[in-house]
């Protein structure tokens, strides 16, 4: 299959690779997919005191479109408060990388990595406020 | 050494330029119909079918009159199993075959179950090698076909037809074998393989594309019903005008790979051999399929933690193969190595590698090192390997799957 210019350049110097140190508490963590489908995408967000995301860290076993797109969503989250990477869809994700029809379910994993990493930031954070209230 | 360097040769061979040679005066000078009886043009052509027939069989140790032309490996598989499933349908109608054929077996198989026969797929061992008692266990009074292969064609393991033709024979079974995968790379002998239906293909011997054969047992008979009707050519078994210049490619090929597959076998294993030991110390690398009783040509290995396409896709240096068929349409990992037991993961993360004629062996140390540098990438890029290495259990974690 041809891969688009983008999808090379992405799995070929993939953005923001790597891990945050366990057990920061201003990260949220999101791990999608599964082994048995070919596709395992970790997504982390670092968020800032401000409630943006200052920086992301991505690990992606899969096809070099999953890779692609998990490294693309790393770039897009950055600057943005919660609610607005909440707010990337699949469908901008395939549009940016020409994702080919077989190859969609890569951009869906990695939206559904950005929503989990969100979702896991928010339940770290209310448990906080909990122990401090 | 010029990139990227070929190691597909299981996929398709080259023309071997001494057979393009001989093809080539086929196409413009003699290029006569073998069926004109009325001129030397037909004459000639004929003359030229009749010696690559016989070079052909030679080649399996058959009578050239048991070889009948087809256009290659898919036609020849069709017309075994539906010819003699359709002949000998008032016998019985039961066809024993295993999980681990070639596409071009198991849908026509598929394809004769609609029709109302009924058949057995039989599992094969974790060493890819179907087992002779579970082979004799699923024979039935109405079993009238056994279809196994020769060698596979993603893990090159050697089936052993040569047992399971005195099985069948002795049971009064019709049994086909799809050599495509042996013919040139294993010695075969119809006087010794008691199949009565034996396919074979030009591509896979450094011949040209479209051109196969179907060998066809006269002692003791085995019939089969046409499925191309037309001519009558090739004695009723096979209409449709003589492709003279593949079918000379073919028994070129089929003569050279006769006088060389003994030294050619050699240097091959030992070109394979030392590409899995510069790569075999690496962590968690495992070889698919039994690794003695294969041809010398395939290498299959699964990465653990890294997806095969990935893996293709970052050594597109050297042409190789997914066990993963993720490339296609579907998503799913390959049948075979599913069929040998391996779990998801390990389906998903390999490569085949074949091995031939024209592999040097600093073609298999580019590949070597090249394959080395990026697993070891893509490991540092796969959650599944940093879990790995914190000691997680992967089978303990719930994934979602999707």
């Amino acid at each position: 299959m041809a891969y688009s210019d983008k999808v090379i350049d992405h799995y070929e110097n993939p953005r923001n690779v790597g891990a945050f140190e366990k057990g920061d508490e201003s990260v949220g963590t999101g791990m999608v997919g599964a082994p048995a489908c070919g596709d395992v995408m970790k997504l982390q967000i670092k968020v800032g005191a401000d409630g943006r995301i200052e920086d992301a860290r991505f690990k992606t076993y899969g096809c070099g479109s999953a890779i692609a797109s998990s490294s693309l969503v790393t770039e897009w989250v950055k600057g943005k408060t919660l609610d607005e990477a909440a707010t990337i869809k699949n469908t901008q994700i395939a549009e940016e990388l020409s994702l080919p029809p077989v190859k969609i379910h890569c951009s869906i994993l990695a939206e559904d990595a950005i929503k989990a990493a969100v979702a896991d930031y928010k339940k770290k954070r209310s448990v906080e406020e909990k122990k401090v209230a | 050494m010029r990139l990227p360097i070929y190691l597909d040769y299981s996929a398709t061979t080259p023309v071997d330029p001494r057979v393009a040679e001989k093809m080539i005066p086929y196409l413009t000078e003699f290029f006569g119909n073998a069926a004109s009886r009325s001129h030397a043009f037909g004459w000639k052509a004929e003359a030229a079918v009749e010696e690559a027939r016989a070079h052909v069989a030679a080649l399996i140790g058959a009578d050239p009159k048991e070889i009948v032309w087809t256009s290659g490996a898919t036609e020849g598989n069709n017309l075994a199993l539906k010819g003699a499933a359709n002949f000998y349908k008032t016998k019985g109608r039961h066809i024993v075959t295993q999980k681990t054929e070639h596409k071009a077996v198991l849908d026509t198989v598929r394809e004769l179950e609609r029709q109302g026969f009924e058949a057995t797929y039989l599992d094969v061992e974790p060493n890819g090698i179907v087992s002779l008692e579970k082979l004799k266990a699923a024979i039935r009074p109405d079993t009238i076909l056994v279809s196994i292969m020769m060698v596979n064609n993603e893990i090159g393991v050697i089936q052993p037809v040569w047992e399971i033709g005195e099985l069948c024979r002795e049971k009064g079974i019709v049994f086909h074998v799809d050599a495509v995968q042996g013919a040139g790379r294993v010695e075969i002998d119809m006087a010794k393989l008691k199949a009565d239906l034996l396919t074979i293909t030009a591509h896979k011997i450094y011949g040209p594309k479209g051109i196969g054969a179907l060998y066809v047992r006269r002692k003791p008979r085995v019939r089969i019903e046409a499925q191309i009707h037309g001519g009558g050519h090739e004695r009723g078994f096979r209409s449709g005008t003589l492709a003279t210049h593949q079918i000379v490619g073919f028994g070129e090929a089929a003569r050279l790979a006769r006088a060389e597959m003994a030294t050619e076998n050699e240097r091959v294993r030992a070109l394979r051999d030392r590409l899995w030991k510069s790569i075999e110390d690496m962590e968690e690398v495992y070889v698919n399929g039994d690794l003695e009783r294969r041809i010398p040509h395939n290498l299959n290995v699964s990465f653990n933690f890294v997806e095969g396409e990935s893996l293709i896709m970052a050594v597109k240096d050297i042409a190789v193969s997914s066990g993963s068929a993720c490339t296609s349409a579907s998503l799913e990992p390959s049948y075979v190595l599913r069929a040998l037991g391996r779990n998801d993961e390990l389906a998903h993360s390999s490569i085949r590698i074949t091995l031939g004629r024209f592999t040097t062996e600093e073609e298999v140390d580019y590949a070597a090192q090249l394959i080395r540098r990026k697993v070891e990438k893509l490991r540092e890029l796969s959650p599944l390997w940093e879990m790995y290495k914190d000691g997680i259990d992967l089978n303990s974690v719930q994934w979602a799957a999707h």
